[in-house]
């Protein structure tokens, strides 16, 4: 097993892709459940492999583990160098977990292009893990980039109707921000003594003014990814027009880079610009908890209505990283995690009504739990855990983010917990028109009650989203050296 | 012994997953049985628990860590006391009433092991809350209850009042909920623990720390206490977040009679009184606790009065007997507003699954004007409805007697700024309640039959299952005042659970009056010679005449005071300015946000203009290059003669 130990995160990586390339392989829709099969086996096998990423890390200390490196362009340092650290294991963990959620929604609802469509998520998987391990900052922007394109395609193939607008609109958005993001590379090899390691990022010395420029070029690329308001319109878009899975693996994953990349770059290369900033992006995000949740309450598309929710979440997020505690970014980082898990199981709620009634819309429905009693049992579930009920993996990271936040200002703390009056009335309203009622739409009565793989998909979701909001001390555990070190480094002046 | 206090709630939980997941497969009877005992087991340990701690063996102690961050440390952990021991042995004994209750009450229904499932979760949840050690699980217990009574209050989930009811009841659970988190994160920020023994033993401390609020200064612990008393606000349905209770009653009436009259709702004055001391080093947050609830009190008993839904004028009845114990709370009365939670659990509790018999014989109608003449058929139920109503309006020597009297003294000798008013709130409240009490009483089961032939000739007492309940709920009703009354109020009960200052105690300088004779036997006697006696037989007085003498004089009234009706029968018109304000205004605003300013501005204007910017200008820029030379030659001219004049003129 010594190969697969010091190989690991580029197995994470490389698997999956093979595998997806695999599937392309089985040919056209004749083979679909075998393209299914390969996919969810693969899944699965690759999701084991992670787990020693969790059993085998370090809790003592924040430096890089799992470490791999080899040149790769030596004429410009650039090197093929991964490792994770407390921040970013949870995340690979997420994203190989999420993907055996996504292939189990794969078995019942995609009907055409099956094989391409497995490819495209087992090959986004590989590059997902990718964002998370790479270390060096060239390799970082090209798993970023070659991210998108799956992406596109999946929206732009087994979208709704208006799916060509949709994509583009994500594709233009995400990439120009991104542009920004390799300028800011760039001009960091030059200062860094030609490296292109994100970790030398962090050491090198910067003035207020190169600062401040590095520092929006990072903002364009994460804050539109995450995404922030005023950046944020290309997600309720895009999440109208994805097909289930890839709504799913955008708001439980893609997300959660632009948070990571907080993280990981703006923060601990440009501290200084980070705190004269902070009040500008803390307001940001506040304006994304309270601005949007009013707008989710009006939306009578659900997905639209989830996606909303999810920005109002993320503000949360980037709430939680501008305030420099280890509390509040301990709460944005367990927010990341639990909202890929209950954004992920909202997505995949949706999809099942979809499936069956091909409609999104509120008023479609209504009293679906008479006929769907177990679905009906799972959203009201996934819903309390959206409006960040104790007991559910949504309230930590909200109650560690609103308990941060007071202790930098009041202010912000009330603006932020006016999510509990707000997430629950949007989320609460939906779940009131669609599960409860009476029945006015005859289609609603022939409804069929979930299957063995919706049940499946629903079922572990709701027990991570449980346990997580249980005890999610094991969780936190991995965070705490690497969260204290990150502290460290973003309130230490780089001037 | 830690193991029994884990096993306590635990048991619930356990059944409650068993029931709920695999309902099909245990069937109905499984579905009671294994719920009911598991209540037992629960009430029995109780019942074990509390007699250890009265024996003087308490325990604060850490079950596990939820998590940790900051170096802050949050746990899940037992503080087992002579207050959370009361508190567990109310809780487990009510709920196991009410779980037998419920096998007669919802015997036809389709949700029968949803329903038991729900009700033995609620029962963990709330245990979990009063056993808590700190304000974390607190808060736990505290949303869980709430979501169960939104589940509960939305069982008939096809009838839309009932669906709109239970988001209404979530909602403005959750306003409070939002003051009470707030105050969580106030306590973690003054104190750095949400450890309770450590916070109480640090607060007085803290008293000098001011802050600003709004430009204002600001006493932190001032306020901490009402952050968190607008959770209890929230919970304890206080004006104005009491809009929720009178609609929760759109769920079956087992869940009426164990979540918003015996426990959940009383979680608020739980937390306050817990919380006793913090609380009394804010005089300022006694005062408003005792306002508020003399507000509730007051002006919810004159709703009560109106109603002619059976289970409504219970509702308004419990709102209003909150009240009571916040004033109490307010008038630093603790101990005093946990005798009245306790009596009126039990009376409450009595007077719901009495109504709840009554709708069962009525075949789920609960207008009272189409009851009456009840008491010949159903025998078991009148009688014990007698007894609840007799507690409820305070007549000696039932239960409520003796918490209500207290109730009124402590607030008579407090000397905090509103005990003037609240005195006068509580003590009309008595007048109020004796003839809503009996008002109920006469019109259900005294005079003529006023329902259809066919309901008539169905009439007959409830089955075993619910009358059983009823008698076992009216045995404590009539005597569980007497027991405790003079150690509850005057003694040392609750110990060194709660601590009241000096300068606050009101009760003690009743005492005083007393002259020594504050026995249980002695109140009684003295009765006569208070206010509080007389109206209540007032009260009662008014209603025998107006609905057993002569009963046209109400609707008399009625029409000679049509103004005051209106206003009562629209509670005020606060429901309707919520949802108009609140419900609407935010629909209204969301609008707005999304129209113009995420599809109109950010999309339409900057997103979707530069889009239409670059192509205005790519078809600009390509109508330039036309490819004909003399289009490029008169340009070019145009040019010179441009620069040869700006070179020459200027």
């Amino acid at each position: 097993m010594t190969f697969v130990d010091e190989n690991l995160l580029s197995i994470l990586i490389w698997l999956p892709v093979l595998c997806g390339i695999l599937v392309l392989a089985t040919g056209d829709d004749q083979n679909a459940s075998m393209a299914k099969k390969i996919g969810l086996g693969s899944s699965v096998v690759v999701f084991l492999l992670s787990i020693p990423l969790y059993t085998g890390f370090d809790v003592t200390t924040a430096e890089m583990q799992f470490v791999e490196q080899a040149s790769w362009v030596e004429r410009y340092n650039i090197e093929y160098f991964l490792g994770v650290d407390g921040i970013s294991m949870p995340l690979i963990l997420l994203t190989t977990f999420l993907t055996i959620i996504v292939m189990l929604g794969a078995l019942s609802s995609v009907k055409v292009r099956v094989a391409q469509y497995v490819a495209a998520f087992l090959i986004m998987e590989g590059l997902m893990v990718g964002v998370f391990s790479a270390l060096d900052s060239i390799l970082f922007y090209l798993f970023w980039e070659a991210m998108l394109i799956p992406m596109y395609l999946i929206i732009g193939i087994w979208g709704g109707p208006n799916r060509v607008y949709a994509s583009i609109k994500f594709f233009l958005y995400t990439l120009l921000g991104s542009l920004l993001m390799l300028v800011a590379f760039l001009y960091l090899y030059n200062v860094s003594g030609e490296s292109f390691r994100i970790t030398d990022f962090h050491d090198v010395p910067l003035d207020i003014t190169a600062q401040t420029l590095i520092f929006i070029a990072f903002f364009t690329a994460f804050a539109v990814k995450i995404p922030m308001f005023p950046v944020h319109t290309w997600l309720p878009d895009a999440h109208v027009e994805a097909p289930t899975g890839g709504s799913v693996i955008l708001a439980a994953i893609m997300l959660k880079m632009g948070g990571y990349g907080f993280l990981r770059f703006s923060l601990p290369v440009t501290p200084d610009a980070s705190s004269d900033l902070a009040g500008v992006m803390i307001v940001l995000s506040l304006i994304a908890v309270v601005y949007i949740a009013f707008v989710a309450l009006v939306q009578q598309d659900m997905k639209k209505l989830v996606a909303y929710s999810s920005i109002s979440h993320m503000g949360f997020v980037t709430l939680g990283i501008f305030l420099f505690t280890s509390k509040g970014l301990e709460g944005s980082m367990v927010q990341m995690i639990s909202h890929g898990f209950i954004s992920g199981a909202m997505f995949l709620c949706i999809g099942v009504l979809y499936d069956r009634l091909h409609s999104r819309d509120i008023s479609t429905y209504g009293g679906v739990v008479k006929v769907m009693p177990k679905f009906g049992a799972f959203v009201v579930l996934f819903a309390m855990a959206n409006a960040g009920l104790p007991g559910t993996s949504g309230f930590v990271g909200e109650f560690l983010v609103i308990v941060a936040a007071f202790e930098i200002s009041g202010v912000y703390a009330v603006i932020a917990a006016l999510t509990l009056i707000l997430g629950a009335a949007y989320t609460l309203w939906m779940v009131k028109r669609v599960v409860f009622g009476v029945i006015t739409n005859k289609d609603v009565l022939q409804l069929e009650d979930l299957n063995r793989s919706e049940f499946a998909m629903l079922g572990i979701l709701a027990f991570a989203v449980l346990l997580f909001g249980c005890w999610p001390d094991p969780l936190l555990e991995v965070m705490h050296t690497s969260v204290e070190n990150l502290v460290q480094l973003a309130t230490l002046s780089k001037i | 012994m830690e193991k029994i206090y884990l096993a306590i709630p635990l048991v619930c939980l356990l059944t409650s997953i068993i029931v709920g997941l695999f309902g099909k497969r245990v069937g109905r009877t499984g579905a009671h049985t294994l719920t009911i005992l598991g209540v037992l087991i629960s009430c029995l340990l109780s019942i074990y628990v509390y007699r250890d701690v009265a024996a003087g063996n308490t325990f604060n102690g850490s079950v596990y860590q939820w998590l940790q961050s900051g170096g802050v440390s949050f746990e899940i952990g037992f503080l087992i006391d002579r207050l959370s021991a009361t508190m567990m042995v109310i809780v487990t004994f009510v709920s196991l009433m009410v779980h037998i209750y419920t096998i007669g009450y919802m015997k036809d229904d389709s949700g029968y092991q949803r329903f038991f499932s729900y009700i033995s979760l609620f029962t963990f949840a709330m245990l979990m809350l009063v056993m808590s050690n700190n304000f974390l699980q607190l808060f736990f217990g505290w949303e869980a209850v709430g979501l169960v009574s939104y589940l509960l209050i939305g069982f008939w989930y096809e009838k839309d009042t009932a669906v709109f009811a239970n988001m209404k009841a979530f909602l403005v659970n959750r306003v409070g909920d939002f003051g009470f988190l707030l105050g969580i994160a106030a306590v973690l920020y003054l104190f750095n623990t949400l450890d309770y023994a450590t916070i109480f033993a640090a607060a007085p401390g803290k008293i000098g720390m001011q802050t600003e609020v709004l430009g204002f200064d600001a006493n932190w612990i001032t306020v901490i206490c009402l952050l968190l008393f607008v959770g209890a606000m929230g919970k304890s349905a206080q004006v104005p977040l009491h809009v929720w209770l009178p609609d929760s009653m759109e769920g079956p009436t087992p869940i009426s009679a164990l979540i918003h009259a015996a426990t959940m709702v009383t979680a608020g004055i739980f937390m306050v009184a817990r919380m006793s001391p913090l609380y009394e080093l804010s005089e300022t947050a006694l005062s408003s606790i005792m306002i508020i609830g003399a507000i509730t009190a007051f002006f919810m008993g004159l709703i009560g009065i109106v109603q002619n839904d059976i289970k409504r004028v219970v509702a308004y009845s419990t709102l209003s007997q909150l009240g009571y114990m916040t004033v109490a709370l307010g008038a630093s009365a603790y101990n005093v507003a946990i005798f009245h939670l306790g009596t009126h659990a039990f009376f409450k509790a009595l007077l719901f699954l009495g109504a709840g018999s009554v709708i069962i014989a009525m075949h789920h109608e609960q207008d009272m004007r189409k009851m009456g003449g009840l008491k010949r058929y159903m025998p078991i139920t009148y009688w014990t409805c007698i007894i609840g109503s007799l507690a409820l309006a305070g007549i000696p020597p039932f239960a409520g007697f003796f918490s209500k009297d207290a109730i009124i003294e402590a607030v008579k000798f407090s000397t905090l700024p509103g005990a003037g008013i609240a005195y006068l709130s509580v003590l009309s409240g008595v007048f109020i309640t004796a003839f809503y009490s009996f008002r109920l009483v006469f019109l259900t089961f005294h005079g003529e039959c006023r329902m259809d032939a066919e309901t008539k000739s169905h009439l007959h007492e409830s089955s075993r299952s619910v009358t059983l309940p009823l008698v076992l709920l009216a045995i404590p009703s009539i005597f569980i005042g007497m027991v405790f009354a003079e150690s509850m109020i005057f003694g040392d009960y609750f110990s060194d659970t709660i601590s009241i200052f000096d300068e606050h105690n009101g009760v003690s300088l009743w005492e005083s009056t007393l002259q020594g004779h504050s026995g249980a036997f002695d109140l009684v006697k003295h009765a006569p010679f208070t206010y509080p006696f007389w109206l209540a037989l007032g009260g009662i007085g008014c209603a025998v005449w107006f609905y057993l003498i002569s009963p046209s004089i109400p609707a008399a009234i009625e029409a000679r005071f049509k103004w005051l009706h209106t206003i009562l029968i629209n509670k005020y018109g606060i429901d309707t300015f919520y949802q108009t304000v609140f419900a609407g205004g935010s629909r209204a605003l969301g609008q707005f946000f999304w129209k113009v300013g995420d599809v109109s501005i950010i999309d339409g204007f900057f997103v979707n203009g530069t889009a239409r910017a670059i192509g205005l200008f790519s078809n600009f820029s390509r109508g330039i290059q036309s490819g004909f030379v003399y289009h490029y030659a008169f340009a070019m001219i145009v040019g010179l003669l441009a620069l040869m004049t700006w070179y020459l003129w200027l």
